[in-house]
């Protein structure tokens, strides 16, 4: 059991998200930063999908109440256990009694604490990824809060197997202020003028106070839309579609004013205009951007973003293999 | 029916576009077409959504690369030449129309509106040329909405009216959308109507109160168990106007947890529509009254 003490900015339960449900408008939700958050479930010897915490710009604190392991990965942020520092990307033990304490991100913008066995709240929907705007999954729905208690299920490897474990430096990623992006291009592209896409990839964006598990508005400069009567049903103004699914990583230009880039609680369809989608592999670097980060964005082919997408499940392999884990499905090999 | 474009949403989306427009002969189509990708369990595919006039597959490219898909996908397009029956349920949607809360919600963001000297409901009468309520509401609940598209959040259904364009019913979102819309509220902004399933933004103008939830994510509903949501593309939804007394009662049955949806399934035929409206929806309402 896991006992909130502080509940930090806004922590919840993840995992790796719930799929099969975006026709009925329900979004994946899940860790955002995927890769620190599968390798954090690795160092404490869980399948990567295990449920864990994302915690978001400052810690929670807590107390464990058995004997397990812990790992944080993520933002870089103060962490503690008992007071006495401890090293990130790393297998600790924990004692029951042992109280945990993460304090504010000093790079990044998010955090992954996974504990050995997971966190067992209820599936719902196959995940138990919280959806805080549907009030659906995690602890009721929400973010974490003083009081909460979270059991934790059995480990799956003797906690003494995995101590100590970390991942390699050179795997580690280092969040920076100004990250560039992946897009494939295309979806309603059309409808923007040529030089304001042009535009688009040209401009350093700027992340906006509003950016959170839905979606980051970022900041730049406007789109001018192509001349033309507005079709049946899709609204007048230039920027609104007849209303049409929107991928996780896609982005829009409501009004053409501003860039929205959606994430894991995406809303899943609208009306506003998407000019193209993040590839899956670079969604992980807007995870970690906080609101004054620069945005730049680099178009790349279906295949470049095929072959990035490879690329990562190449780093999470090697991950695997330094820790000796050699099964596929993330469960410990013998 | 112009060309279908197909495109990439990233490396694990694909969108497929039918038409640029609203067109209910084109949404008919597209569910068959998304119904029987969901059939044939196509290697790769996780889940397929339609929309208005477009729909989008979610899929593993580990399983499937993306052109292999689409191609796919073409010969199914070319497979399913017009709609089959599709299987759609009627349901019964009680809305107090003009009611308190919406009102109030209208008024404290009243400085996001075309025009904040009237209610949102007295707009839409106005911009659809309409002096009176009772006709109005009559009007707009006088034939059953088609269910064309379902996302947003859950539950959240695009209700078109089912009637030809020249009749729909059309009105402009606000100027800039509200930060806030009470849970069930009853809207309309282009051609549609939506309920919204939780409290939370939203742009469509306000003109009533839903008596029964479309989200039910605790699942206190016996309709709503394991389906979580009312909405279903396909399905019709009949707004029927009630006042504050029966508002009230259902109010009481919702939260009681007794409260049942009537729900009618019946066999749609798209081409009968498609050849008279008016006479294919006094059939589905004749064949309704005697389930």
């Amino acid at each position: 059991m896991l006992n909130i003490l502080e509940p930090g900015l806004l922590t919840t339960v993840q995992d790796l998200g719930r799929l099969h449900w975006y026709h009925i408008g329900m979004p994946p939700s899940g860790a955002l930063d995927d890769f620190s958050f599968r390798v954090s479930n690795l160092l404490v010897g869980n399948p990567e999908d295990a449920a864990g915490l994302e915690v978001t710009y400052s810690g929670p604190s807590f107390e464990v109440t058995s004997e397990g392991l812990i790992a944080v990965t993520g933002a870089d942020i103060a962490f503690t256990i008992n007071n006495q520092p401890a090293a990130q990307w790393r297998a600790h033990a924990l004692q029951p009694g042992d109280r945990v304490s993460l304090g504010g991100v000093r790079r990044g913008a998010r955090a992954y604490i996974c504990l050995a066995g997971g966190i067992t709240v209820s599936e719902r929907l196959g995940s138990r990824s919280t959806y805080m705007l549907g009030r659906f999954g995690g602890l009721d729905g929400r973010k974490l809060e003083a009081g909460d208690c979270l059991p934790l299920g059995t480990p799956h490897t003797s906690p003494g197997a995995m101590l100590g474990r970390t991942c390699d430096p050179a795997l580690i990623p280092v969040p920076q202020k100004e990250i560039e992006v992946r897009v494939v291009m295309g979806m309603c592209s059309h409808r923007v003028a040529p030089d304001s896409l042009k535009d688009f990839l040209a401009a350093d964006w700027e992340v906006s106070t509003e950016a959170d598990r839905i979606g980051y508005r970022l900041k730049g400069p406007t789109f001018e839309f192509n001349a033309g009567e507005q079709p049946f049903g899709a609204g007048a103004d230039p920027s609104n579609v007849v209303d049409l699914g929107y991928p996780i990583g896609s982005i829009q230009i409501p009004g053409g004013l501003e860039a929205i880039v959606l994430l894991n609680d995406a809303v899943t369809g609208g009306g506003y205009t998407t000019i193209g989608t993040v590839i899956t592999a670079d969604l992980d670097l807007i995870a970690q951007a906080s609101p004054g980060c620069h945005v730049r964005f680099r178009e790349v082919t279906i295949n470049e973003a095929l072959q990035a997408r490879r690329e990562r499940e190449t780093r999470i392999e090697q991950v695997r293999l330094a820790l000796g884990i050699f099964d596929q499905a993330g469960m410990l090999g013998q | 029916m112009s060309e279908t474009r197909y495109d990439y949403g990233g490396d694990e989306y694909l969108l497929v576009v039918f038409s640029e427009a609203m067109d209910l002969a084109i949404n008919f189509k597209l569910l068959s077409i998304c119904r029987e990708i969901e059939r044939r369990r196509i290697p790769g595919v996780i889940e397929v959504c339609p929309a208005n006039a477009s729909y989008l597959v979610h899929f593993r490219p580990e399983e499937t690369h993306p052109d292999a898909l689409i191609r796919t996908l073409k010969d199914l397009e070319r497979e399913i030449q017009s709609a089959e029956t599709l299987t759609s349920r009627l349901v019964d949607i009680p809305v107090l129309f003009d009611d308190p809360w919406t009102q109030e919600c209208a008024k404290r963001f009243a400085d996001r509106h075309q025009d904040p000297s009237v209610s949102n409901l007295e707009y839409l009468m106005r911009v659809n040329g309409y002096s009176s309520k009772e006709e109005f509401i009559t009007a707009y609940c006088d034939r059953p909405y088609w269910i064309s598209m379902v996302g947003f959040v859950p539950g959240t259904a695009w209700c078109y009216r089912m009637c030809p364009p020249e009749q729909a019913i059309q009105a402009p979102k606000y100027i800039r959308p509200r930060t806030d819309t009470p849970e069930r509220a009853v809207a309309h902004a282009g051609v549609f109507l939506c309920i919204y399933p939780v409290q939370g933004p939203g742009g469509y103008q306000l003109i009533g109160m839903s008596a029964v939830p479309v989200y039910d994510p605790e699942e206190h509903l016996p309709d709503l168990k394991g389906r979580y949501i009312m909405a279903n593309a396909g399905d019709r939804w009949q707004f029927r106007p009630i006042d504050m007394d029966e508002y009230n009662d259902i109010r009481s049955e919702v939260e009681a947890g007794s409260y049942r949806y009537r729900i009618i399934e019946q066999d749609f035929r798209p081409d009968e529509y498609m050849r008279d409206p008016e006479l294919y929806l006094k059939h589905l309402r004749e064949e309704a009254a005697h389930a």
